[in-house]
């Protein structure tokens, strides 16, 4: 019996519990009981079927968008303006929901989709060529198009899209009901959102895994110029790896505006663009943990806006337990790197 | 002061790179420490100069032992070592170079140590605005701020490490004489780390030979330079037969090509290399060479003058065209510059391929690159990560990937850093190449190696091109007055 | 726009980017020194609003900007931490402060949202304040904004006249020259980081009692964003990095009043221009264009030019450094 070998499997938990305890001291702070707290969020998440329904809901965009960024991560690229690519996908949608009226609802929603895609697609090209010609960090240009996103969003919802009785700036005219996704009892959850969700997957995984762009990718990421002195055009490759990524943020973008909502509203991307860069770094960059991170997310979230409900107590706890999650996993997360570099000290005496 | 060094030993995993030595050195006196790459040279000399520790062994200083943790603390004792890339800040002016670490007052005294700058450099005659800023200066004036840092410092013994290359003749009479006056007048030790016998026979009092971890021999100069590299080498090489395999046709004709950087630009540049043939590039870094095969392999624009690979016009292609068009270009830095750290063997060789299918068939490609490590004798598995492979495995990857059939070659430094046996081994791999007909235009800062290898030569000074010169027939020595800007 | 108005808002922008100006020479100095601390805008929401907090409870706006510092510190301190000592991404890990403070400053600041709370004195300095139109804007201010000033001149002065400023700035440009002489580059880094840190807590508290005052969800989102980018286009120095700050506060200023006179014209494209700016000279930046333009000048002039447009990033920016 190997106790280092038991010790670095179990170690992932001591993250997991430092998260849990700070959360829970900030509990007790408000004179919270922490056990009630969890417990509530837990009811919030599951509680009853709509709920449950909500939470899926919620991890089907979250999803798309942490597969996309997974693609911009390989290539080495901080994707921040996955945002906006959000937005621009919810943008897209909208158009086509009160502009077109197709004549069936197969033809309406694949033009939608479609739509989404190619306008998330290109917002992301527009950071990837301010990149690749521009020389500015795609952080940046992500930061500057996520919020001329918002403003983009805001000027439709009170100008040109804004409902008949005025503007009041929650959201545009509610999209007519065979624009919308099919939905699920009386939930937001859309279960051709789910097919979606898994044709990206399988896409993703293949590209990734075996093709010869996502190898290109994979040491764009590694070593730009030595990918480059091995044939790899790095523009080209930045231009597509950003491009793919858009295309699944604005689908995510569509999910939320045809099925969580019914509108375009003023924060359709709800944080999504985020919180899935943070999906991504938790699970270590690695696709099959990509699905369940995810959901664990989704449902913290969901459930943390039934304890706003309940108890009074800000949602952002669900926030503040996720962002803990990341950072202590991040920080400590590897037992290996704290370990061997004791042991590297150790050598060098 | 005089110095004592017992028993140094340092090893690198396997590698005995000092294994016992031990010498004494006196006050007054220059020394020159020769061997060939891979001797022990620098380590010995990192050592006592105190940027990195010994394994075992001991440094007395005037017969106290010291422990130096720092290179900072072994300048505060007395030692100083000049590197080949001076340790200093390109972004600084000279004054703020020469102050920094230099007290711990806060506020810096522009007014005192302009006058201390001033002094020193006229002391040994060179000339400084100490108002510019470091990234204006040459190689050699950036050498000899550091060399006037070091001795405000208190440097007693300066060690200069391959101090010649790359600076102007002027510049290194410069620095010889002020050396001279260090050592004769001011009683300090000077050791000169170099592999150019010609300049440790003018400069020194005495040399010490290393070979392979081990001192094997000294001796008073000047003296006979065969007596030297029979230490060094064991044996007098000579420059081996072979048939030369050039054929008629050119891959490559360079005409009156001029490239031209921030720093340096090169000029009318002529060349012409026949299918089959070796031409090596001579030179100081920084003379033009790495220009001229970057602008042939796509990498640099040139601002005139043509570029003609099989007879086609081939000036102003990028470089991933000219790799379609068969010329291959390998950079000196394995893993920064041609291999990815973090991607095995396998990966490698697929993303090298010229062909490829959208989807990869990872069992085809295991199978190639199980081949592929056998032929190359790579010692590795198709597992492996590159940055996992030993320097010499890394290169034979390099050649691994490589296209064939290629027109043209252009290696940076092929055997750089490469023990004995890889470099052999590399140079079958190249001999093959020319036997295939492809041309190979290569450059190397070690004169042996470009002397032995190549057909023909080309030196570089000062980006201006020498005349070219048939290996067979030129000698050492006539290269070097070539590099030295003589003709 | 009549003169007293034109000064009233050539003040009010004065006022509103010393905020920004002041967490910029924070950040200049932590990126000097080679470290990108990614968590401003998470630091100074969390520094707002506990400063904010903070002095309403001791009813002191001094011990705000203490509070507001030492969370900056707190922040910085994982930054280095987690990049320096553990080695992992400063990108990463600033990327997961910037949202944990935003969610932690929600959360904590619940029950001290809409509260009205002290606020930063106003003093006009004796003689300087009655120049014409240069002294009401810039001499007749509130403290904050004497600090910002205060702070860029010694920012200068440090980084560019000082011994441990140059022990900063060797720290960021060339780590193992540095150490060969002497200088311990991780320790700087650390200290530099959490002293840049203090400084955008600083910030954020100087928002949240004299800019905006008081705290709500999200008070200050966006700033700490804006200040990265503008320590950039600021070329890493600490004057430009000002002025870059109060050309940020001027542009949104003149949205909002273009948005008067051109009412009909939309508000999309008023408030857009901060970000297309951002964009543009960011673009600027990156391209050749500053170095052609030097082209142009005499030749004796050119190295002096090339000095002060130098907008190139310390040399080790980004890097880690393993001491030996």
């Amino acid at each position: 019996m190997n106790t280092k070998r038991i010790a670095s499997a179990l170690w992932p938990i001591v993250p997991i519990l430092g998260a849990l305890l700070f959360t829970s001291g900030l509990l007790l702070l408000f004179d919270a009981s922490p056990l009630e707290a969890f417990q509530s969020m837990f009811k919030g998440s599951f509680g009853d079927q709509s709920k449950t329904l909500s939470v899926l809901a919620f991890w089907i965009p979250l999803t798309l968008c942490s597969l996309g960024l997974l693609i911009t991560f390989t290539a080495g690229l901080w994707n921040i303006g996955v945002e906006g690519q959000i937005i621009l996908g919810s943008i897209g949608a909208s158009w086509i929901a009160l502009k077109v009226h197709a004549p069936n609802a197969f033809l309406q929603i694949t033009l939608e989709l479609i739509v989404a895609m190619a306008a998330g697609a290109l917002w992301a090209a527009l950071s990837a060529i301010l990149k690749t010609r521009g020389k500015v960090h795609e952080i940046f240009s992500g930061l500057a198009l996520n919020n001329l996103a918002i403003i983009l969003t805001n000027y439709l919802i009170s100008g040109p899209w804004q409902p008949p009785e005025g503007g009041t700036f929650r959201g545009t005219t509610p999209f007519p009901d065979a624009a919308l996704l099919p939905r699920f009892a009386e939930s937001r959850f859309s279960p051709l959102s789910l097919v979606f969700l898994i044709i990206a997957l399988v896409i993703v995984f293949v590209a990734l895994r075996g093709t010869f762009w996502g190898l290109k990718l994979k040491a764009l990421g590694k070593n730009p110029f030595s990918a480059f002195l091995l044939g790899v055009s790095s523009e080209k490759e930045v231009i597509l790896a950003m491009m793919f990524c858009g295309a699944l943020a604005g689908l995510g973008g569509a999910v939320r505006v045809l099925s969580w909502f019914d509108s375009l509203r003023q924060s359709i991307s709800g944080g999504i663009g985020f919180l899935a860069l943070l999906v991504v770094m938790l699970a270590n960059y690695r696709l099959i943990w990509v699905p369940f991170i995810a959901f664990f997310f989704s449902a913290v979230l969901n459930g943390s806006i039934t304890l706003q409900l309940r108890t009074q107590l800000h949602s952002s706890l669900g926030g503040i337990l996720t962002g803990l999650l990341v950072l202590f996993v991040l920080l400590f997360g590897d037992p290996k790197a704290l370990g061997l570099r004791r042991k590297k000290e150790e050598q060098n005496e | 002061m005089n110095i004592e060094l017992r028993e140094i030993r340092k090893y690198f995993d396997h590698v005995k790179a000092n294994d016992g030595i031990s010498l004494t050195l006196e006050a007054g006196k220059i020394y020159g420490l020769l061997g060939e790459n891979g001797a022990g040279k620098s380590t010995l000399m990192k050592i006592l100069s105190g940027y990195q520790p010994a394994d075992s062994g001991e440094i007395l200083l005037d017969d106290h032992t010291q422990h130096f943790s720092s290179p900072a603390q072994a300048l505060s004792s007395g030692i100083g070592m000049l590197y080949q890339e001076p340790l200093d800040f390109p972004p600084f002016r000279i004054i703020d170079n020469y102050l920094l670490g230099r007290d711990n007052r806060i506020a810096l005294d522009y007014k005192t140590v302009s006058a201390e700058l001033n002094e020193y450099a006229s002391r040994y005659n060179f000339s400084l605005d100490i108002g510019a800023f470091i990234d204006t200066l040459s190689l050699g004036e950036r050498q000899q701020l550091e060399l006037i840092r070091l001795l405000a410092g208190g440097a007693q013994v300066l060690i200069l490490d391959e101090p010649t290359t790359g600076i102007s003749a002027e510049q290194k009479q410069l620095l010889f004489s002020s050396m001279r006056k260090l050592a004769h007048d001011e009683g300090k030790i000077i050791i000169l780390v170099s592999h150019k016998l010609d300049e440790v026979q003018e400069l020194c009092d005495q040399a010490f030979v290393l070979r392979r971890g081990k001192l094997v021999g000294g001796s008073d100069l000047p003296c006979q330079n065969e007596k030297l590299v029979e230490m060094m080498f064991a044996q007098i090489p000579a420059r081996s037969e072979r048939t030369a395999m050039a054929q008629k046709e050119l891959a490559l004709e360079l005409r009156d090509l001029t490239i031209s950087t921030y720093r340096l630009t090169v000029s009318g540049i002529n060349l012409n290399v026949c299918a089959g043939e070796i031409f090596g590039l001579a030179g100081l870094e920084g003379s033009g060479q790495e220009l001229v095969l970057k602008a042939c392999a796509g990498l640099l624009p040139s601002a005139h003058g043509k570029i003609i690979l099989a007879g086609q016009d081939v000036t102003g292609w990028s470089y991933h065209r000219m790799q379609k068009a068969d010329i291959a270009y390998v950079a000196a830095g394995r893993l920064e510059a041609g291999l990815v750290a973090g991607l095995s063997i396998t990966e490698h060789v697929v993303l090298a391929q010229p062909e490829h299918t959208f989807f990869i068939d990872w069992k085809t490609s295991e199978q190639e690159t199980l081949n592929r490590i056998s032929d190359y004798q790579i010692v590795g598995t198709p597992d492996t990560n590159a940055d996992q492979l030993s320097g010499g495995n890394q290169q034979r990857l390099l050649f691994a990937l490589l296209k064939t059939p290629l027109k043209l070659l252009l290696m940076e430094h092929p055997t750089r850093g490469l023990d004995v046996r890889s470099t052999n081994w590399i140079w079958e791999l190249l001999y093959n190449r020319r036997e295939q007909g492809s041309a190979i235009l290569f450059m190397s800062a070690d004169l042996d190696e470009i002397v032995e290898r190549s057909d023909r030569i080309a030196v570089f000074s000062g980006g201006v091109m020498s005349r070219i010169v048939d290996a067979k027939q030129t000698t050492v020595e006539e290269l070097g007055h070539l590099i030295g800007g003589r003709e | 726009m009549n003169e007293p108005e034109f000064v009233r808002v050539l003040a009010s922008i004065i006022l509103a980017s010393s905020p920004l100006i002041i967490a910029v020479c924070g950040e200049t100095l932590t990126e000097r020194a080679g470290v990108v601390n990614l968590s401003l805008d998470g630091t100074m929401l969390m520094a707002a609003m506990t400063g904010f907090v903070i002095a309403l409870e001791t009813d002191s706006v001094w011990f705000g900007f203490l509070a507001g510092a030492i969370i900056g510190m707190i922040f910085a301190a994982i930054v280095a931490f987690g990049s320096i000592t553990l080695g992992k991404s400063a990108v990463a890990v600033g990327f997961v402060l910037t949202l944990l403070g935003d969610d932690l400053s929600a959360f904590l600041g619940q029950n001290y949202t809409r509260i009205p709370g002290p606020t930063v004195k106003h003093v006009g300095i004796p003689i300087l304040e009655n120049i014409p139109i240069i002294g009401p804007i810039f001499f007749d201010q509130d403290i904050v904004v004497y600090f910002a000033y205060i702070l860029v001149a010694f920012s200068w002065w440090y980084l560019n006249r000082t011994q441990p400023g140059l022990r900063l700035r060797s720290s960021g440009e060339r780590p193992d020259a540095a150490f060969a002489r002497g200088i311990s580059v991780n320790r700087l880094r650390y200290l530099y980081t959490i002293v840049g840190g203090s400084l955008v807590g600083i910030a954020g508290a100087a928002y949240s009692l004299d800019v905006k005052i008081g705290w709500s969800d999200g008070h200050t989102r966006g700033l700490g964003w804006i200040a990265l980018a503008i320590v950039i286009f600021g070329g890493w120095s600490p004057i430009r990095g000002a002025l870059g700050a109060i050309l940020f506060g001027a542009t949104k200023a003149l949205a909002t009043i273009l948005q008067r006179t051109f009412p009909e014209v939309s508000v999309v494209a008023f408030n857009a221009i901060p970000w297309l700016l951002m964009i543009a000279v960011l673009v600027l930046v990156g391209s050749d264009i500053t170095e052609r333009l030097i082209m142009l000048a005499p030749q004796k002039m050119q190295p002096a030019l090339r000095r002060w447009l130098r907008i190139s990033p310390p040399m080790a920016l980004g890097t880690t450094f393993v001491e030996k």
